[in-house]
């Protein structure tokens, strides 16, 4: 194969790029079209297709029928709909979502930005380490991660610990509350997100012009103007990012939820992922199909809504 | 930058404080692993003996030796399969004038905002029709095709932000599209590929609901969805149980503290999608 190599292509590395370069994304060399790039795309487009594409096709079918998934399927039409809609603990599990949203999305996404501004105003020795600490929730299995925070949680765990210094500790169980259960795993939510928008702020930080807050300080400009006039308009499109994300996960959330609470006490944690999967298991795949369908509905809305936030950032 | 000192001391505080918020809890899970079987650990606490048992006795209790090579084997398929699928997909949509390319593309875009949950309902059913369940493969595929959406699209955006001249050069030297992607394209999109690669190890590993949807035999999972059943019965042994955590969370630490610049890089430009 060594042979095929073209033989130019480190010299072509070391060609003077002092040519107006061609716009990125390039339209290419040749005008002609390649059908051959298909066979590129087939292997990927066919596992994609197979299986996701098609099973999510097929949810959308299987929504509209009553079936335990060994007898007989009956129509059920929009049904199963009408019941997600209308059924407490169907609907509650879309109520507990929104309500994670909050906690998942615009905690962190709040904090984030207060301390990326906080952070960009100056050089930060260690930064590196810092980072690292950061990111540290992000790659846990968010399995680990429940596990992690029962402990902390619980009626023993550090929690209760750290109120106690302050004289708070009543010995709850966060997690085990009527009042506090959901709150509890939004918290968890926020531990595990709130280092990615931070870093992703920072990162959009570094790429605001000096010279705009070199200005606006001359004005004579506080921090909070600062922050208004330069920050916020500059970080824009990496807050619709952040809430892209995190609006996902809150939405979509199914492994912390199960391994904490798996939807006690009553059923004041349940969500989305959790219910669909039990639904699942139990034999009632209508509703489970249903909820998975409104739940991918809301993701792509959610989705469209904060995208576009980001976009209307890149245009400034 | 002409800031006030006090303003910079405050930077550290809040910096400092928001570490301790995050190492805190995990090292009280790791403080928990060494107290001694069936302790009550309140609180963060230091154990006046170190205890290894915990890990030990985890490890047989939670059949993590099968679990791990589970996972194992799940990363070992995943990986190089979704990184080449989406490297060949990414130059195809990215890097040629392929037909129907911008409509493609949309639809791996799609795939990015479906939720794991809208394809669970047929696949735990058909598959088991199909008898295709309970099978390390079938959960490979599965996972392969849902981090394919993400993959496709970075190495697109790669794949189109490479240099214009070199590929015109190549195709001076009469290349076709496959010498160009082995020999000039691929090599420049390294970075790019093994950022992603280690990504999809991080995905692979950490992945719950898919696993324990297509598989059934609790033994037969892998490491988290392990955890995930094994916290129900051992509620009350804080120690085996932070033991059992420490077992699955060691591997992709490990990975993350090796590969720390990889991940950085990756989390934030996955975020960025």
């Amino acid at each position: 194969m060594r042979a095929d190599r073209p033989r130019s292509a480190a010299k072509a590395g070391l060609a003077p790029s002092g040519r107006s370069a061609k716009p990125v994304g390039r339209p290419g060399p040749g005008r002609r079209r390649q059908w051959s790039g298909l066979w590129f795309v087939l292997p990927a487009l066919l596992l994609y297709g197979g299986l996701i594409l098609y099973p999510a096709a097929r949810t959308i079918n299987l929504s509209l029928w009553r079936w335990d998934g060994v007898n007989q399927a009956t129509w059920r039409g929009w049904a199963n709909y009408v019941d997600v809609a209308l059924d407490p603990i169907l609907r509650g599990s879309i109520l507990h979502a929104g309500l994670l949203i909050v906690f998942f999305s615009l905690i962190p996404v709040g904090l984030g930005l207060v301390w990326a501004s906080l952070l960009t105003r100056r050089r930060i020795r260690g930064l590196a380490w810092f980072r690292l600490v950061f990111f540290l929730p992000q790659i846990l299995p968010l399995v680990a991660v429940g596990v992690i925070w029962r402990w902390a949680l619980a009626p023993q765990g550090l929690i209760n610990q750290v109120l106690g210094w302050f004289g708070l500790d009543q010995g709850r169980a966060w997690l085990g509350e009527w009042d506090y259960a959901l709150i509890a795993i939004g918290l968890i939510g926020a531990w595990v997100q709130s280092g990615l928008c931070m870093m992703l702020f920072m990162a959009g930080c570094g790429r605001i012009d000096r010279e705009l807050y070199e200005a606006v300080r001359l004005d004579g400009a506080g921090p909070w103007r600062e922050f208004w006039a330069v920050t916020w308009p500059g970080l824009r499109s990496e807050v619709g990012l952040a809430l892209t994300v995190t609006v996902i996960a809150a939405l979509a959330s199914f492994d912390i939820v199960f391994v904490t609470t798996n939807g006690s006490p009553g059923h004041r944690t349940d969500v989305p992922g959790l219910l669909i999967y039990q639904r699942l298991v139990a034999g009632d795949l209508g509703h489970a199909a249903a909820l998975a369908v409104v739940l991918s509905g809301l993701v792509l809305l959610a989705a469209l809504a904060t995208s576009r936030l980001s976009r209307s950032g890149e245009e400034r | 930058m002409r800031t006030s000192r006090a303003e910079g001391a405050a930077s550290y505080l809040v910096l400092i404080a928001m570490a301790l918020g995050v190492l805190t809890p995990l090292l009280g899970l790791v403080l928990a692993a060494f107290h001694p079987p069936g302790a009550h650990v309140s609180g963060l606490s230091w154990p006046e003996r170190f205890s290894w048992g915990n890990l030990a006795t985890a490890w047989r209790e939670g059949h993590f030796a099968s679990l791990m090579g589970a996972s194992l084997t799940v990363c070992l398929i995943v990986v190089p399969l979704t990184v080449v699928l989406a490297s060949l997909a990414g130059y195809g949509l990215g890097g040629l004038r392929t037909p129907g390319r911008g409509g493609l593309g949309l639809v791996f875009l799609l795939g990015m905002t479906l939720p794991i949950e809208v394809v669970i309902v047929p696949l735990y059913r058909d598959l088991r029709d199909l008898h295709l369940t309970d099978s390390l493969i079938t959960l490979s595929l599965v996972e392969a095709a849902a981090f394919l959406p993400f993959g496709v699209y970075w190495m697109r955006r790669t794949f189109a932000s490479l240099p214009a001249e070199l590929v015109e050069q190549a195709l001076l030297d009469g290349a076709g599209p496959w010498q160009r992607l082995r020999w000039i394209e691929w090599p420049l999109a390294r970075p790019a590929v093994a950022t992603l690669a280690v990504l999809y190890f991080m995905w692979a590993w950490n992945q719950f609901l898919l696993v324990v949807t297509l598989i059934s035999d609790p033994n037969r999972r892998t490491a988290p969805a392990g955890l995930g059943f094994f916290v129900a019965p051992h509620s009350t042994d804080l120690p085996l149980l932070s033991a059992a955590s420490l077992i699955v969370i060691g591997p992709i630490v490990a990975v993350y503290l090796i590969f720390q610049r990889q991940f950085v890089a990756g989390l934030l430009a996955g975020a960025s999608r």
